[in-house]
């Protein structure tokens, strides 16, 4: 089983494929500061400049750092926060400027699945209520019927439809994320953002969850954004992969590509620091350790925003911020925005500004 | 000898709903200069072992013995206890931001533990001390950021100054539990290599407590597997990678997205980690098992050797024999597991 039915999307598609498209998605958030003269021109820029399409039953996954804008970028897809400049096409309707009443009917077809299966479900309410509020929101099942959808979404994700009257304290991590699952599923949604939907779960755990969503999309024929920080988790899913990195998409790939061949020096660093639960490789091969911490997103690089931890950074990369294209003759679906994208097999572990040096000698 | 030699450790705790049998008979050694690794997942005692050990469990009923250098730290009054804590043992936690002091300088708060143990010391010679500190632990401008407050550090750095601090005293050995799960993989490699690179330096024995195999694979000489509070397998990291026998250690290795392998699907250990107070008779894992025999049922296996190397211990009843179990393991694996079976 080792084809997916996401991966017949892999084809460049036409504009009938694309399910969200993205142009030049700004999110910026004021910085509140308290001075005498309420100063507030200071702006955290977490989303800057973003244009990407998903593709009807693909999973595209969304990797970075933390504060890389992967999950604001999520939000803004969902509108659940205004987008400061840019657009938001979904299923082919701008969403841009929707006013929340505008918004409603269409969150039938877009829904989210949490991380936290403790924080995400109200401890004080039944399971069955807690699944059947899509259905309530959207007024479109009553009483019996309801219960029974109800009962059928939760046999889908695998609980037991008798637990239909118990609360969230009685489930388990993982059955809770399924009733997550569950809640997002109910409306049958064409969209599905997975905000870390296995972070918090153990690793036996986290494989059924997985299987789950994989068996959910075959089924349903759904779309996810698919966010998490575990790199060989979103490889296991996606179809595609973008790395973002300080507000831009760095990288977008097919996923074998770009675990094959990450051409950006912040993709490369990035897998490289996933260990590797197997110790014959992991002692040979070559790390690449990025010194110092992310910047500030308020105030970012100017060129390309990685150019002050790039172990290949030169003069231009300071000045000039390179655009999103196929480098090195890779296919028009595998996009990279560096002035010296890596080449296959170019080790990047022995440049000198990438490992933390020995005491007394760093000065950044 | 070891440095520190855990035999037979039991941990419990009442509450109203029951005994809480959280640590079931552990025994482990760590060898000043080795790193052991001990994995397991939420609530398989692997945390709560080591804090025992360091007397920081309130209200458990204890039994077993750690003897570190030889003196057994369970028969410790708690004010040589204290001595021991920070001196000897360092102890870093997962969450850097609840571990240090927000009302306080970084600067100050290592200080104060250098302080605190020799008061000999005078202030300007520990903060010259700390300074060196941040220094080896790779936070940049370490003389400028001694006077920090823990909130003008990012996540990474918060950790190296827990590293700095339990470092501060120059322990023969150091607790690092679950110290970069809230940390991204860029910054994990960073602290996992401040970590190596201080033990190359000062021979620091190290227990590093995750539940994550891909560090323990990077970092650790041996591993302790833990399930429901027992040792289900212990190995130096080639074998448990490489040749694990317990069938929990090959189910946790198999529910791993394999890096760099086909996009199958993942095989899942069907069911849920057992409850502490009613723990499933004989071997705790037998519900989730798929070799699973009526004598697992019954009984409680010890760890026997398995492989060639006497190291290498299982808590299993399976044939020991490596080429019965690999014809076992197809017959049984063989075959497509069954989708997640939920209670």
């Amino acid at each position: 089983m080792t084809e997916t039915g996401a991966s017949s999307h892999r084809v460049a598609g036409t504009d009938k494929d694309v399910l969200v498209k993205v142009e030049n998605l700004q999110k910026y958030f004021p910085v509140q500061t308290t001075s005498l003269f309420r100063r507030n021109h200071d702006q955290v820029h977490a989303v800057d400049g973003v244009t990407l399409e998903v593709r009807r039953g693909e999973t595209l996954g969304l990797v970075g750092e933390t504060g890389c804008g992967k999950s604001t970028l999520a939000r803004c897809i969902a509108r659940l926060c205004d987008v400061s400049a840019g657009r938001v096409i979904f299923d082919g309707r701008d969403i841009t400027s929707l006013t929340p009443r505008q918004m409603r009917p269409l969150r039938r077809e877009m829904q989210i699945i949490f991380q936290d299966p403790y924080g995400s479900l109200n401890p004080r309410r039944r399971v069955g209520s807690i699944i059947g509020d899509p259905f309530a929101l959207h007024g479109i099942a009553d009483g019996a019927e309801r219960k029974r959808k109800v009962q059928e979404v939760m046999e889908l994700v695998g609980l037991k439809p008798e637990h239909f009257n118990r609360f969230p304290a009685e489930f388990s991590g993982g059955q809770r994320q399924r009733i997550g699952v569950a809640r997002a599923l109910a409306l049958r949604p064409k969209l599905i953002i997975c905000d870390e939907p296995v972070s918090a779960l153990d690793v036996s755990i986290q494989a059924q969850i997985i299987n789950l969503l994989v068996d959910l999309q075959r089924e349903f024929n759904l779309t996810y954004i698919f966010i998490a920080h575990d790199l060989s988790v979103v490889r296991h899913v996606s179809d595609r992969v973008a790395v973002m990195y300080l507000g831009k998409v760095a990288e977008l790939a097919p996923a074998e590509d770009l675990y094959q061949v990450p051409r950006h020096p912040y993709s490369n660093a990035l897998l490289s620091a996933v260990p590797v639960p197997d110790p014959k490789k992991s002692s040979d091969r070559h790390q690449i350790i990025l010194i110092g911490d992310v910047p500030s997103p308020i105030d970012p690089p100017a060129g390309c925003r990685f150019h002050p931890r790039c172990p290949k950074a030169q003069e231009r990369c300071a000045t000039e911020e390179p655009a999103l294209a196929s480098v090195l003759g890779d296919s028009a679906e595998h996009v990279t925005a560096c002035h010296f994208p890596v080449e296959k097999g170019e080790d990047l572990s022995n440049t000198s500004r990438v490992s933390v040096p020995p005491s007394g000698s760093q000065t950044t | 000898m070891a440095l520190l030699e855990v035999s037979d450790l039991h941990v419990s705790f009442p509450t109203p709903d029951g005994v809480v049998r959280a640590v079931r008979g552990l025994s482990f050694a760590v060898e000043t200069g080795k790193t052991l690794g001990i994995v397991g997942e939420s609530g398989s005692g692997k945390s709560v072992s080591t804090q025992t050990i360091m007397g920081l469990t309130r209200g458990a009923r204890v039994s077993g013995q750690a003897l570190f250098e030889g003196i057994d730290l369970l028969a410790m009054s708690p004010k040589e206890l204290r001595s021991v804590r920070g001196a000897k043992v360092g102890m870093i936690f997962q969450d850097p931001l609840s571990s240090l002091h927000p009302y306080y300088r970084v600067g100050w708060q290592i200080i104060e533990m250098i302080r605190n143990n020799h008061h000999e010391i005078s202030k300007a010679k520990a903060r010259e001390r700390a300074v060196e500190l941040l220094r080896l632990v790779g936070i940049p401008q370490p003389d400028r950021r001694v006077d920090d407050f823990p909130h003008q550090f990012s996540g990474g750095m918060r950790q190296r100054a827990m590293i700095a601090m339990a470092m501060s005293l120059n322990p023969k050995l150091l607790i690092a539990d679950e110290p970069t799960t809230a940390l991204d993989v860029t910054v994990q490699a960073q602290v996992l290599q401040v970590m190596r690179r201080l033990q190359e330096e000062f021979g620091t024995a190290i227990i590093l407590i995750t539940h994550d195999l891909g560090v323990v694979a990077e970092v650790a000489d041996d591993v302790v597997v833990m399930y429901a509070g027992s040792t289900m397998e212990k190995a130096d990291r080639y074998e448990t990678f490489g040749a694990p026998h317990h069938p929990y250690t090959e189910g946790l290795l198999q529910s791993l997205p394999a890096y760099g392998g086909e996009r199958e699907r993942l095989r899942p250990i069907p069911g849920q980690p057992p409850s502490l107070i009613n723990l499933p008779g004989g071997c705790p894992f037998h519900p989730r098992c798929p070799y699973v025999m009526d004598r697992c049922r019954a009984e409680m296996p010890p760890l026997f050797e398995v492989g060639g190397n006497p190291a290498h211990t299982s808590a299993c009843w399976l044939s020991r024999d490596q080429v019965e179990r690999a014809a076992l393991r197809t017959k049984v694996v063989g075959q497509p597991l069954a989708a997640p079976a939920v209670p």
